[in-house]
């Protein structure tokens, strides 16, 4: 009994800090629609703040300044920033192009703080008490842990009192209600977003100081896994209730500790799950908790007042465009693959080769973000399920790569299918967030399985053999990779230009028009889940075959969740609607960090850094361009050069 | 309900010889509002009726619930006899629905005869992923001959055929739902305010283009309109509704000249 007290006490701190990120999460969303995934980077720089203010061998500041500074100070600076910057002009975008921003900034911003503080974590993060321990109900607790408590109790509960009791919480509340109607009775509703973002950003870099010395180092994963717990406690809020938020938050951190205490130890699999409780908590509640899924539009009585949305920036393209971009397009790629073939050393030939099978798996995104319309935050995943069953499916029966990475194609179908048929329920923002539940569930529970990544060590694979041709020549296999993506692409096309890339544009562009119609939503959206599932899954077993093996390293090197999130960012800054933007992003993933790093004075390590956070901070410029910034400012340039364009404007491919 | 069938003319007051559509006791709310109460409406098979009332009255409401958009809190809505009211949205479609909306609901990025060859290939059912994948996934000469057809009744899309829909006015814009409705041969069709927003010319293009669909392929169309002067030239019968209840309902004559009708309008007006 005192040991089942133990583990509830020992919880309760780390729930606390789940509960204060979700109340910042829930006060964003009610009042700018922003489900906003950066904060568990804003978290992160608070965190760093904090420690660099306080630690001793750093600027050692007493800790009520170090506090101020990092919490009062640096949180609701970043929030009004942000708001200010970008998320008061995307009041009015759709939840998708909000989220993808935040998305961006998640990538973008610990990139930042690592290029500017190294990428060694930092360890023994001071907390804002001493280190000394107190007995509480017979159980001993860190000094920081009360204060956790305590802090977390009074925040929450100012909180409350602020929207009961004040006039800016009642605004606030109005806000949420309706912001159309607010803004009819004269509340500035732009200065109440801007107070909201204030209040919830101090909210998320309280977590961030709170959070620190419950880790021995500070390390973004960490955090990221925290803003995913936050999620799950936000959720089980229904996104709107602080009570219930809290509620969720601690018993979140009590149930893991509670796991921790008593789940079997030496199993991989307990093991997984863990540290996989928030995740699967997430996703347990997407699919069930009732609630959730009410339409915040329809909520809203001036929502059918509104005139309807403009539509989205110039999708028209000249015709002389399309034509030159393929005549550059063919030259580039015809001259750049006999170059990669002909000429260059064995180095870069493998970094285009990589580039090449990361474009065939990019292209996978182009299809179910582009055309489909769905926000996927698993394509890395479904790209490592590829991997590990061609591996397992070579090892043991022996299939010919080839044959076992088609196989595994089909696999991957069939599990992205099952995770779309119950997420397409929930649609929208809940969709991605259901997607990156499965990518962790998959990162920390089923990938270091044995049956799978073949535990400790990896499974190797062979390169293919195809009419007696042995591709094990590094160039030959650069050519059958070119091969393969050719293909891709082309399935690309033909599902843009056909029957479901049509369906698609219809559900994409207005839904309510296309199932009146008779087009069944979750039919088409399973199908181009499934089949981008598959492209995924037939890139990773392509991975797997140049690199010689598949295991645990490989995926860590890789595939892992985080990559999915750099992926994505990456394709939609260039463009997610064409194939030529995704094989684009797919070179430019291994190139363009090189490129930077061949500037004298930027190391390899910083120039990657570099490049990320512009992979990043290009995803936020999505809500204005959702055709890619790149291809925008193609169209724009060539309008320019060419006024009479508008003449010949033709709908674009 | 069973009066011997007399004369072709719309005899004035007669109740219809086979009911269509039915809907009974429609209730729907919205968080305090009650938008419909226990709403009734009843369309022959042949018939085109209107549904008026002023702003607010719960039109595009009914329209959503009879659809598929919206399930009601209460009632019943059946089809040819059979219960539509579970039928989802997509699948009405099947049964010969169509229909235009309020708020437009177009497709960004399409040209209007891509709009069109969307719907009827959702109507024919006859595109899948194989077949794309097989390079079959281009329009075919049947669709393109359907959407010729189609345009040969709304004359003012022929120019614009080929443009992207981003460059059509409003009143365009309702012409293409109209088309991309009846390309799909509807047996009943829904018309929510076709006429706001259009002009003269296109207005009376619109009430011609109705009352020829309902003539040759004897469509059946419940037409929500402000506009009484195209309601009172093609509406055989008349629906009002006013703060969610049926006010009135028969002949459009009858109607119009109805007292509370007449207040129910100048009171939304005043
Ligand atoms: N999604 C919704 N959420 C909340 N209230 C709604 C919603 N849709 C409609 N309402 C309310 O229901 C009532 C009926 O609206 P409806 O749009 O059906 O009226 P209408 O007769 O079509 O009016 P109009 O002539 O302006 O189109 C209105 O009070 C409206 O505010
Ligand atoms: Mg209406």
């Amino acid at each position: 009994m005192t040991q089942f007290l133990t583990y509830l006490l020992l919880g309760i701190p780390i729930g606390c800090v789940y509960a204060l990120m979700a109340t910042g999460i829930v006060v964003t969303y009610k009042t700018s629609g922003v489900l906003n995934l950066a904060f568990g980077a804003q978290a992160y720089v608070s965190g760093c703040a904090f420690y660099v203010l306080r630690s001793p061998d750093r600027l050692g500041l007493p800790m009520p300044v170090a506090f101020v500074l990092a919490v009062l100070v640096l949180g609701p600076a970043l929030g009004v920033l942000l708001d200010r910057a970008l998320y008061r002009y995307l009041r009015t975008a759709p939840p998708v192009a909000k989220l993808v921003t935040s998305l961006g900034l998640l990538v973008a911003i610990p990139q930042i703080l690592q290029l500017k503080l190294g990428s060694t974590p930092l360890t023994n993060p001071p907390g804002v008490a001493s280190d000394s321990t107190i007995a509480v109900a017979g159980v001993n607790v860190s000094t920081n842990q009360v204060a956790t408590m305590v802090i977390t109790a009074l925040a929450v509960a100012g909180l409350t009192l602020m929207f009961r009791h004040t006039s800016l919480g009642l605004q606030m509340r109005a806000v949420v209600e309706s912001p159309r109607l607010t803004s009819l009775t004269g509340v500035d509703a732009a200065r109440i977003g801007t107070i909201a973002w204030m209040l919830s950003s101090a909210f998320a870099g309280l977590a961030g100081v709170l959070l620190a010395p419950l880790f021995s180092q500070l390390s973004d994963i960490d955090y990221f896994t925290v803003l995913v717990a936050a999620l799950a406690a936000a959720a089980f809020g229904r996104l709107t209730s602080v009570g219930l938020t809290l509620l969720g938050g601690v018993a979140l951190g009590a149930a893991q500790k509670l796991l921790d205490g008593y789940a079997p130890s030496g199993s991989v699999f307990w093991t997984g799950m863990r540290g996989s409780l928030p995740f699967l908590s997430l996703i347990l509640l997407l699919l069930f908790w009732p609630g959730l899924r009410q339409n915040r539009a329809a909520a809203d009585p001036l929502a059918g007042v509104d005139p309807p949305p403009p539509p989205p920036a110039a999708a028209t393209r000249d015709r002389r465009l399309t034509v030159a971009t393929y005549a550059i397009a063919a030259v580039v790629i015809v001259g750049g693959s006999y170059v990669t073939y002909a000429v260059v050393d064995d180095f870069w030939l493998q970094l285009v080769t990589h580039g090449v099978i990361l474009a065939l798996v990019f292209l996978s995104i182009t299809l179910i973000t582009g055309i489909g319309g769905q926000l996927s935050l698993c394509q890395a995943t479904f790209c490592a399920v590829g991997c590990f069953a061609t591996a397992q499916l070579t090892d043991r029966t022996g299939m010919p790569v080839l044959v076992a990475a088609c196989v595994a194609a089909a696999f991957t179908a069939v599990v992205g299918a099952l995770v779309a048929i119950p997420a397409l329920r929930l649609g929208g923002v809940y969709l991605a967030l259901a997607t990156l539940a499965f990518a962790l569930m998959f990162e920390n529970v089923i990938m270091p399985l044995e049956a799978v990544s073949g535990g400790s060590r990896a499974v190797r694979v062979p390169r293919p053999r195809f009419l007696g041709i042995s591709f094990g020549d590094d160039r030959r296999f650069f050519l059958l990779s070119l091969a393969f993506l050719g293909l891709a692409s082309l399935v690309v096309v033909l599902v843009r230009e056909g029957t479901t890339g049509r369906f698609l544009h219809a559900l994409r562009t207005s839904e309510t028009a296309a199932a009146s119609l008779g087009i069944d939503p979750a039919r088409a959206k399973v199908t181009v889940f499934a089949l981008s599932a598959a492209i995924a899954g037939f890139g990773g077993g392509l991975l797997a075959t140049f690199n010689g093996a598949a295991g645990r390293t490989f995926y860590q090197a890789e595939l892992n969740y985080f990559y999915g999130l750099v992926w994505l960012v990456l394709v939609i800054t260039l463009g997610s609607q064409s194939a030529q933007a995704a094989i684009n992003a797919g070179l430019s993933f291994f190139l363009f960090p090189r490129f930077l790093g061949l500037i004298p004075f930027l190391d390899q390590s910083t120039a990657q850094g570099v490049a990320f956070v512009l992979f990043g901070l290009g995803a936020i410029t999505y809500a204005k361009f959702p055709e890619g910034i790149i291809e925008s400012q193609t169209r724009r340039i060539t309008g320019r050069l060419f006024p009479s364009s508008r003449a010949t404007a033709e709908v674009a491919p | 309900m069973n009066d011997a069938p007399t004369a072709a003319s719309p005899s004035p007051a007669a109740t219809t010889p086979r009911p269509l559509l039915v809907a009974e006791g429609i209730t729907k709310r919205f968080a305090g509002i009650c938008a419909l109460d226990r709403v009734g409406i009843d369309v022959a098979d042949g018939e085109l009726v209107g549904l008026i009332g002023p702003n607010g009255a719960g039109k595009s409401t009914l329209f959503a619930c009879l659809t598929g958009l919206l399930p009601p809190d209460d009632g019943a809505v059946r089809f040819a006899d059979r219960d539509i009211t579970d039928t989802p949205l997509h699948r009405r479609a099947g049964l010969g629905f169509a229909r235009t909306f309020q708020r437009m609901e177009l497709f960004a990025g399409m040209s209007v005869r891509d709009h069109l060859i969307v719907a009827v290939r959702a109507h024919n059912g006859t595109g899948s992923l194989v077949r794309d994948l097989l390079f079959r996934g281009r329009p075919t000469a049947a669709e393109h001959d359907a959407v010729d057809a189609v345009v040969a009744l709304v004359p003012s899309l022929r120019t614009v055929i080929d443009q992207p829909i981003e460059a059509l006015g409003l009143g365009l814009g309702r012409l293409v739902e109209l088309a991309r409705a009846l390309i799909t041969e509807p047996r009943m069709l829904f018309l929510d305010e076709p006429t706001s927003g259009l002009d003269q010319a296109e207005t009376a293009e619109l009430a011609a283009v109705l009352q020829s669909v309902q003539r040759d392929h004897g469509t059946t169309i419940v037409l929500v309109e402000h506009d009484l002067t195209t309601v009172q030239a093609i509406c055989t019968r008349l629906f009002v509704l006013d703060h969610g209840v049926r006010i009135a309902a028969g002949p459009t004559a009858d109607v119009l000249a109805d007292p509370r009708v007449r207040e129910a309008y100048l009171g939304a007006g005043a």
